[in-house]
């Protein structure tokens, strides 16, 4: 911990006190400690590498940094050796003491550990020549790589709070949301709506008490980028949030984030006692006369509580309910004051807006979506990870340079965006350039930024079952087209799923789809129908072959499908005979299996036993 | 009996949701004497508190068994077939999604999402992640946690 700061000069002065080496040029090793990396084991792997520096007398030398996400989750654990940035994927625990002698003491580079890339097979040594990484351009997401987030100096160190240190003796409120709006910068969180034109209406309305909320409660089934950001970065939201206190004149701030994320709400909780014990939150911050504290509220795992209205609910203890749109929370909002909310990701933008100004900020982009985005690339895609783009790249760019394609050479069909409030983009249009008009012109959306990739082994109808089946769940229920809606979308999705449907359920559903868009209280439902509306628009024939017949495309939907096993391809291992709960696979050893489809549960155990990839379903 | 947990927050309504998650932590599902004890302390009607505890996901009225085992039903964990590994959980453990088995072992939850995408299809059993399932790797882990209980059981 660092001792209260008392003044802009004694920051400047810290700051060039602790950012002599930058953490990028430093000589650490760097382990990844996002989610996706511990689910891999690199918490063993980083004790693994702490006890090795210290047993080969290198632990003055290099520093062990476990950071945030690196994004590239497919890979992992990570291990990165700076400032050389030797790259080593799927780090096993007994390759680390060759890592730390060979990379991190001699200066070697061991290439069967390193990343290959699999369409070449070529094998690449550094972090920044890895297809994944060359093409994204990382703003939001830069440090996340190699800054320790429990250490606030290490966000000193690469020029952390000087933005709230200019935005409060350089700038008048005012001229901070003039430049907020000149960058352009748009919600990251679903909506779009321009950052600095809510700040204004908030800093214009009047109200004893102002609010600043993060809106952490990211429940887009197939987003994880804002967990990422606070596991990784928290100091870049915390100093968004106060610029923006700053900006609207408010002195309380709220993060509401996920239960589900304990990760995140440990780092957010340390990085908020540091900042509180650095003077960076609290009453007069750096001397000036602006006083703000955060606080956490953790959500209790409702989806609908991520729509604004239902999350203020929820803040002052209510059941996460919506209510009707047309009183503005930024005048009215949580116990009924004026109230700016943000989401993470829109938050952690604003420093560099600030720092180095709108300009550079919206010199990324097209021209109604400005910067970058971070997507979460994920679905049948090689590789599968958070990737940051400028606005206006192309899906093709996105699922094929950066997510090197499909995996084992199966034919694209769909990327879903929006989470279940967007929909498909088909294979046709993989050159859209993706920002939030494009998007929504397809009848997607940006949405938070999830960007799941579907193959020819996906069932679009059964994607827009799933999204309704969610929905339903999700829905407060407060609203009559919301709740009975998805009810009868579901019901018809149902039997189209199962081979019941006719083929007036498609009318029934657009008719419903119209119905439920224009009359629902709040955004869920009334885009609600976007992910069955945009699947029947692209991949009507899907919907067809269910009804008219009774086969399922995709080979997704049990009821219409039945395994088979290919005798080219079958060499008799006897795998999926072991693992059949119903023994109803025969074969001898090394013969031709068969599977006796009267008795088959279709659970498959035998399709993920199978390695030669014999088995199919149709 | 719940002091330390209004401790650690400011006693009013806004503390609701967070008081009931810490109450959930505490004895694994919201008694009835503690939701009444919410109720008079924070100055909520019970059945409000009532309202919001049913209405969160991560809140239950009925205990929750040993292990919590739940499937991640996200868009990305779904279309890698995470429906299979949901109905084998079933198949293997004989009950529904939100049910506890007769014995207390295993409350079996489907998930929205818990944001692990890239390594789906996820399962977190007793809040670690495991990633890359199938089916067989779920039979697995399961086989392994009876295992453990019985072998507890017996010590």
């Amino acid at each position: 911990m660092i001792e209260r700061i008392p003044t802009a000069k004694a920051l400047v002065e810290i700051r060039e006190k602790v950012s002599v080496t930058h953490p990028s040029m430093r000589k650490s090793v760097t382990v990844c400690g996002g989610t996706g990396c511990q689910a891999a084991g690199c918490k063993e792997v980083a004790d693994k590498v702490r006890e090795e520096l210290k047993a080969q007398g290198l632990a003055s030398e290099f520093k062990l940094v476990v950071t945030g996400c690196h994004g590239f989750c497919e890979q992992g654990p990570i291990v990165v050796v700076r400032p050389s940035n030797v790259f080593y994927p799927k780090v096993k625990i007994r390759n680390v003491k060759k890592i730390i002698e060979r990379t991190v003491a001699a200066g070697e580079i061991i290439d069967e550990l390193l990343y290959k890339e699999p369409v070449s097979g070529d094998r690449i040594a550094h972090e920044q020549d890895i297809p994944f990484y060359a093409r994204q351009h990382r703003l939001v997401f830069a440090h996340n790589g190699y800054i320790d987030p429990t250490d606030i100096t290490d966000y000193l160190s690469i020029g952390g709070y000087a933005a709230i240190e200019k935005a409060l003796f350089k700038m008048k409120p005012d001229e901070i949301i003039e430049e907020v709006t000149r960058s352009g910068l748009r919600g990251r969180g679903g909506g779009g709506f321009l950052t600095g034109r809510k700040w204004r209406s908030c800093l214009d309305a009047l109200g004893e008490r102002k609010f600043v909320i993060c809106n952490a409660d990211e429940g887009d089934p197939g987003a994880f980028m804002d967990r990422s950001l606070l596991e990784g970065n928290p100091h870049a939201v915390i100093e968004g949030m106060l610029i923006g206190a700053r900006a609207v004149g408010s002195k309380e701030g709220i993060v509401y984030v996920r239960h589900e994320y304990p990760l995140a709400v440990e780092r957010l909780i340390d990085a908020l006692d540091e900042a509180r014990h650095a003077g960076l939150l609290g009453d007069d911050i750096l001397g000036s006369d602006f006083s703000f504290d955060i606080r956490i509220s953790r959500g209790g795992g409702a989806f609908v509580c991520g729509e604004s209205t239902a999350l203020m609910a929820s803040l002052e203890g209510r059941s996460g309910e919506p209510r009707a749109k047309y009183v503005h929370t930024v005048e009215h909002g949580l116990f009924d004051f004026p109230t700016t909310l943000n989401n993470v990701e829109t938050w952690a933008n604003v420093p560099e807006i600030i720092e180095n100004g709108a300009d550079k900020f919206a010199s990324v982009g097209t021209e109604q979506s400005k910067g970058t985005k971070i997507f979460s690339l994920v679905g049948k895609i090689n590789n599968t990870g958070l990737v940051e783009v400028p606005m206006g790249i192309s899906v093709r760019d996105i699922v094929y340079e950066i997510g090197g394609g499909i995996p084992k050479g199966k034919k694209f069909k769909a990327v879903q965006t929006g989470g279940p409030s967007g929909g498909c983009i088909p294979q046709s249009m993989l050159d859209l350039q993706v920002d939030f008009q494009k998007l929504t012109e397809v009848g997607s959306m940006m949405g938070s930024g999830g960007m799941i990739v579907m193959d020819e082994d996906t069932c679009m109808v059964d994607v827009a079952r799933y999204f309704i089946h969610f929905l339903k769940e999700e829905s407060c229920g407060k609203c009559v087209p919301c709740r009975e809606g998805l009810k009868t979308a579901l019901d018809t999705l149902d039997r189209i799923t199962q081979g019941k449907g006719e083929m007036k359920d498609i009318e029934i559903l657009e008719e419903l789809g119209e119905w439920m868009s224009t009359s629902s209280l709040c955004a869920l439902g009334g885009s609600a129908a976007n992910p069955v509306l945009s699947t029947i628009l692209h991949f009507r024939d899907e919907y067809e072959a269910h009804i008219v017949e009774r086969r399922c495309p995709g080979g997704i939907c049990v009821e219409l499908i039945t395994y088979s096993i290919d005798p080219e391809l079958c060499d008799g291992c006897h795998a999926c005979v072991k693992v059949c709960p119903k023994d109803v696979i025969a074969g001898d050893k090394k013969q031709t299996h068969t599977i006796d489809t009267t008795g088959c549960i279709k659970c498959g155990a035998c399709l993920s036993a199978c390695t030669r990839d014999a088995i199919s379903r149709k | 009996m719940l002091e330390r947990i209004f401790s650690r927050y400011p006693v009013d309504r806004t503390s609701l949701v967070m008081i009931l998650q810490d109450v959930q932590t505490e004895f694994g599902y919201l008694p009835t004497d503690a939701l009444k004890e919410v109720s008079a302390r924070l100055q909520i009607p019970a059945a409000q508190v009532y309202s919001v505890a049913t209405f969160y996901n991560v809140l239950s009225l009925v205990p929750r068994g040993r292990n919590l085992v739940r499937v991640c039903m996200g868009t990305a964990c779904h279309v890698r077939q995470a429906p299979l590994i949901l109905e084998t959980v079933k198949r293997e453990l004989d009950i529904e999604p939100g049910d506890t088995t007769v014995d207390g072992e295993f409350t079996f939850q489907s998930v929205g999402c818990v944001g692990a995408c890239a390594i789906g299809p996820v399962v977190e059993v007793n809040d670690i992640h495991h990633g890359h399932m199938n089916v067989n790797k779920m039979k697995k882990l399961l086989d392994k946690l009876e295992q453990s209980a019985k072998d507890e059981g017996q010590s």
